[in-house]
């Protein structure tokens, strides 16, 4: 098996928050990131499983890019992940939670199985890793 | 499974030697890095852990956490050091791979103690060209 990886970049604003939860208890709870900031975000999206004996290929890279760009530049790059999306209501838009809603919506796009992890780096030196567990 | 990686960095000396062989041993087996009066690096410090993601955090664990374990476990114990004289190194010589075993140990133990987390990885950088890792991310 290999593992063959295409990156992306897009750029988003955000802030934790709870609809549910007041003004005070959302502070609290999260501090400054409460407040709306944005960040450079890359994601590494990798896919795993043997090359066609014919293409030499696990997948042709431009179906990934078009699956990306449908599932996450479409819907995530220069946009707001609290008031662009429905994703973000109940629970706050930590690189955990992206990251494992980037995974589930690529995971859906993509040919069974053959999504092995995403990476997504929220700064150079923070990133957040959700790899397919029933490997 | 999901995972949390942050990197840290720090600057340390550190001199390759064997302290019970000989100096002409040591600058066979260790070369350049030999050099009695030292030399040092930028280490690079990936910290992978992993855990239940908390429900109302959304998180595995706050990243100030992490600073603040990072920083008890390896930071101000090896930051502008020379590592040599610093415990458990000296017969132990402080080459990446022994930085990584010792770092690991103690940021296992602080992770396990101070949050619900395990540590799942450590890769320490030490320079553009090399690098150790020790764990189960992959």
């Amino acid at each position: 098996m290999l593992r063959v990886t295409r990156s992306i970049h897009f750029s988003t604003s955000l802030r934790y928050w709870i609809a549910d939860l007041s003004e005070q208890e959302n502070r609290k709870r999260f501090g400054q990131d409460a407040d709306r900031h944005g960040h450079n975000y890359r994601l590494e999206i990798t896919v795993q499983g043997e090359p066609d004996a014919d293409t030499g290929m696990v997948i042709n890279l431009s179906q990934i890019k078009e699956v990306a760009e449908r599932e996450i530049m479409s819907r995530f790059d220069h946009k707001d992940l609290n008031h662009d999306t429905e994703y973000f209501v109940t629970i706050p838009p930590t690189p955990e939670n992206f990251a494992s809603l980037i995974f589930r919506l690529l995971d859906e796009a993509l040919p069974k199985g053959l999504l092995n992890r995403v990476r997504l780096y929220q700064s150079s030196d923070l990133y957040v890793d959700v790899i397919r567990s029933d490997r | 499974m999901i995972y949390l990686t942050r990197r840290y960095g720090l600057a340390a000396a550190h001199i390759l030697a064997q302290p019970s062989f000989s100096e002409a041993e040591n600058e066979r087996i260790f070369g350049k890095c030999a050099n009695p009066a030292g030399h040092g690096h930028d280490y690079g410090f990936e910290v992978s852990v992993t855990g239940p993601v908390d429900i109302e955090t959304g998180q595995i664990m706050a990243p100030g956490l992490l600073d603040e374990i990072f920083e008890e476990s390896v930071g101000r114990r090896f930051s502008h050091r020379l590592l040599n004289e610093e415990v458990p190194f000296g017969a132990l010589v402080p080459t990446a791979e022994n930085i990584a075993r010792v770092c690991h140990e103690a940021l296992a133990e602080t992770v396990r103690n101070r949050s619900t987390a395990r540590l799942a990885q450590l890769r320490v950088t030490e320079t553009p060209r090399n690098f150790v890792e020790k764990g189960d991310l992959s």
